[in-house]
């Protein structure tokens, strides 16, 4: 195996959990790495591709441990080494991208003190010679004010800035490897492309051989030679990014493919449309913000003289980027956050701005989804508790009347009866999410506010969810307002789609239309940055520069 | 978003709470003093004395104006510098007081330089070695000493060191102080049982806001560029620990100032907190306002202390 740069032979590693059971998470993976190859490992979440990464570096997360196979890093082999010996490659042989590098920055210690750190500690180089080689790769890199960009702190840069800035301090020790955790998936799609590009670049230009770990099919394609597809901590199919997206043979891969494929939504007839005239949801020149208020306007204002409107059993997206009023909307529409301006009126009635002024008859109407069901639901409680609450405060049910209506819930979401007794910890992710949802349904609401429901899932689990809005959408008669950063998810539901950049509503147009008939400039390079299933996509996309430098967020 | 507050105006802020709370304490003292049952005059005169005699004394002693009015009397002249004199035996109260809170900072210095670099050491290098050996040595510890009480501590080293072994004086007060190695034994065991109740509560303290640190990203980050596991704790999670360890810190400090009267009193130690707790026996407000304010003043200085410790250890707060 002399030709590979790394060759991993039969790797198992196993965990203890928290109650002493051992359990093998990676089962037996085997695979090589060219010299200036890169190398994709795909799978949805506890599938083992950070695990097996991080083992490449010899490191395993505390309670986990290699149990079997070799790792070898040109001649050395891994997995026999010291501790002190594999401290003496990492950052020199073999480097690693973090998936949050704002987490992975220390707060308290300057920009260039970091990244210059890996020549420190192995002695690599003069201080002087460490920073001229840092200014040059954040040149390379393309970042901003690249000669000063160092003195900052973490906190003082933008997310994007710091995927870059981790980059930098990942290739200072010229290592052989560079392993890349997820590294884009932090950021807002504009910003990715320029982070990607930086990457590919200076990758190829080194000859490095990479690691490149995701769950994002679309942003492999444009970076990696070989995808390695994983589940449950077995390779279920291996091959170049081509054969993968073109010929998958394994169902898993298929699967995996099929949650992108782009399901046009079909709008469905309200049963109730022709009785009710008003729609469902309307906003009026809606202004809303944060902090002290001063002279009836907070000092930090988002949301500016926003205007919609939601007719019954139709779906409305709402796409932008982080930063840019999506969430706001939904919290100032539920009055969580009561806007100081403008109208909601939902099914032709004007709410009170805030939550606590309005009736419970009001607050029954429309309900909020919050995207992280982790949060938002009350560990402590469980399953029948959190489903029973809002059934008493809505409706005023007790006893007998109220576990049968809770278990009624449970089956709405396609969830077991049994269920009810469990706490949140004990769910999945997708689990979760199901009852967050069914939480919202008890109070049987006419419109259901989704923030981000399914951004933290897997593919295949947010597409269940999606098919599973439809279905209830269709029993219940219930209209949707979609908060997302994805846009085939938004195609995938939404009837009409509005553009939100910096609290305004840039744009507003029909799902089906929107790759085709944007026409404002944001929306086009918003659309224009979502990655494509097509290994040529990132290297033939043509961004117009201006644009770019007007509304990219970067 | 982004902190606009300078650095200057979060410390004067905090100054000014100090000065605010200072204020607080006192009236409260004042009149927690004020509804103990008998005073001053009663406790000089004795049981014997008669009704007229006592309230001859007060008024000759001021005692009968409102309470109101001697409170704002004595802050006017505390304002001024001057703390008033003892209703006891007529002695100022910053004569009475300098010669005991000397004493008292004089064995709460030591007890720092001797605790503090210890306390830290411990803590931290039991966060380092988390679930080893010392980790759970170091927890078993700091748990026993918590829990027994100090003067049990301090008890039972006078029956170990000074009545069987012999080794050290029972008594650090009077004893012959004259040579370095002298002093180092009349200290000994009142600071032997000071630093164990104060380093306990430190090195737990330490030892939770170290592994915290640990345990983020950044510090695996550092792990991941080949940083040894020294590097990974002193240069990567010990900065971010900082504001949490020097609250730990100053709040054990502030305990030796004036809560040290068990040690005070088993070794015959003329400190602040004994010279307190006579003044209320005696009802000697004056006395015990003033024991009160450096109570409150050296317990507020350290907590401010470390309060800006930890703004200037955060480049978010800087």
């Amino acid at each position: 195996m002399s030709h590979s740069r790394i060759t991993v032979r039969n790797l198992k590693i196993g965990a203890t959990t928290d109650s002493g059971r051992r359990v093998e998470i990676i089962k037996g993976v085997s695979f090589d790495i060219a010299p200036g190859e890169i190398v994709a490992l795909i799978g949805e979440s506890g599938s083992g591709k950070t695990t097996i990464a991080l083992s490449l570096m010899g490191h395993t997360r505390s309670g986990c441990f290699i149990e079997e196979g070799n790792i070898h890093l040109g001649d050395a082999e891994i997995t026999s080494m010291s501790e002190r010996a594999r401290a003496s490659l990492r950052g020199t042989k073999v480097s690693y991208v973090p998936q949050s590098a704002a987490a992975a920055f220390n707060p308290s210690k300057r920009i260039m003190d970091q990244v210059i750190e890996i020549t420190k500690i192995h002695k690599l180089m003069p201080r002087d010679k460490a920073e001229e080689k840092a200014v040059e790769l954040f040149k390379a890199l393309a970042l901003p004010h690249y000669d000063t960009i160092g003195s900052r702190y973490p906190h003082q840069v933008s997310g994007g800035q710091l995927q870059r800035l981790s980059a930098a301090m990942a290739l200072i020790g010229d290592p052989d490897l560079v392993i890349f955790d997820e590294p884009t998936t932090a950021l807002d799609v504009t910003t990715q492309i320029e982070v990607l590009r930086a990457f590919k670049s200076v990758m190829a230009n080194g000859g490095i051989s990479g690691v490149y770990v995701s769950h994002d099919l679309a942003v492999v394609a444009q970076v990696a030679d070989r995808i390695i597809v994983l589940k449950g901590g077995v390779i279920q199919e291996e091959g170049t990014a081509e054969q993968i997206l073109h010929n998958p043979t394994h169902s898993y891969t298929k699967e995996l493919l099929s949650a992108f494929e782009p399901v046009l939504h079909e709008a469905i007839v309200s049963p109730t449309a022709a009785k009710h005239t008003a729609p469902i949801l309307e906003v009026r020149n809606l202004f809303a913000g944060y902090g002290p208020v001063h002279n009836g306007e907070p000092s930090a204002k988002i949301l500016k003289d926003v205007n919609l409107v939601l007719p019954r059993g139709r779906n409305l997206g709402v796409i932008g980027e982080s930063g840019s009023g999506k969430s706001t909307l939904a919290r100032a529409i539920s009055g969580i956050l009561p806007p100081y301006r403008g109208e909601v009126l939902i099914d032709g009635y004007e709410m009170p701005h805030a939550l606590k002024s309005r009736s419970k008859e009001e607050l029954r109407r429309s309900q909020i989804v919050f995207q992280l069901a982790d949060t938002a639901l009350n560990p402590a409680h469980s399953i029948g508790a959190i489903l029973g609450r809002p059934l008493t405060f809505y409706h005023g049910m007790k006893g007998a009347e109220r576990d049968a209506r809770v278990v009624e819930l449970l089956d709405m979401v396609r969830l077991p009866a049994n269920l009810r007794h469990r706490l949140p910890g004990e769910l999945s992710g997708g689990q979760k999410q199901r009852i967050n949802l069914a939480r919202a349904l008890a109070a049987d609401p006419d419109l259901i506010l989704c923030d981000e429901i399914t951004s933290a899932l897997d593919t295949v689990v947010a597409a269940a969810i999606i098919d599973l809005l439809k279905e209830l959408q269709r029993e219940l008669d219930l209209s949707y307002m979609f908060i997302s950063h994805d846009l085939s998810t938004v195609e995938a539901i939404c009837d009409d789609v509005l553009v939100m950049y910096k609290g305004e509503v840039v744009e507003a147009l029909p799902a089906r239309d929107m790759s085709s008939k944007a026409e404002h400039p944001y929306s086009k390079l918003l659309i224009s940055s979502i990655p494509q299933l097509d290994t040529g996509w990132l290297s033939s996309l043509e961004q117009d520069p201006d644009l770019v430098a007007e509304f990219a967020l970067r | 978003m982004r902190h606009k507050h300078k650095p200057w105006f979060l410390v004067s802020q905090r100054l000014g709470i100090a000065f605010l709370t200072l204020i607080i304490v006192s009236f409260a003292v004042f009149f927690a003093t004020e509804l103990l049952p008998g005073d001053v005059a009663e406790v000089l005169l004795g049981q014997a004395a008669t009704p007229e005699a006592v309230a001859a004394l007060r008024e000759s002693m001021g005692l009968d104006t409102p309470a109101l009015g001697r409170f704002i009397g004595w802050l006017l002249g505390l304002a001024q510098g001057d703390l008033g004199t003892s209703y006891v035996n007529n002695m100022t109260v910053a004569e009475l007081i300098s010669g005991r809170l000397s004493n008292s900072l004089k064995l709460a210095g030591i007890v720092t330089l001797v605790s503090v670099p210890i306390a830290l050491t411990l803590g931290i290098g039991a966060a380092m070695w988390q679930g080893s050996l010392f980790d759970r040595g170091i927890s078993i510890l700091t748990i026993s000493v918590i829990s027994v009480p100090e003067f049990m501590v301090a008890t039972l080293s006078v029956l170990i060191f000074a009545v069987w072994l012999g080794w050290l004086p029972a008594l650090s007060f009077g004893a012959d102080t004259s040579s370095f190695l002298e002093m180092l034994r009349a200290y000994a065991m009142p600071v032997i049982t000071l630093s164990f109740v104060v380093s306990a509560q430190m090195i737990r303290m330490t030892r939770a806001a170290v592994i915290e640190t640990i345990n983020t990203p950044y510090v695996e980050m550092a792990l991941l560029k080949g940083a040894l596991r020294s590097r990974m704790v002193i240069s990567h999670a010990l900065p971010n620990a900082l504001g949490p360890i020097a609250n730990a810190v100053a709040l054990s400090l502030s305990y030796l100032v004036g809560g040290v009267i068990i040690v005070e009193t088993i070794f015959n130690y003329p400190g602040v907190a004994k010279l307190m707790v006579d003044a209320v026996a005696t009802r000697d407000l004056p006395l015990i306002q003033s024991c009160a304010m450096i109570f409150c003043v050296s317990y507020l200085s350290l907590i401010t202390l470390a309060d800006m410790i930890a703004i200037l250890s955060n480049p978010r707060l800087r």
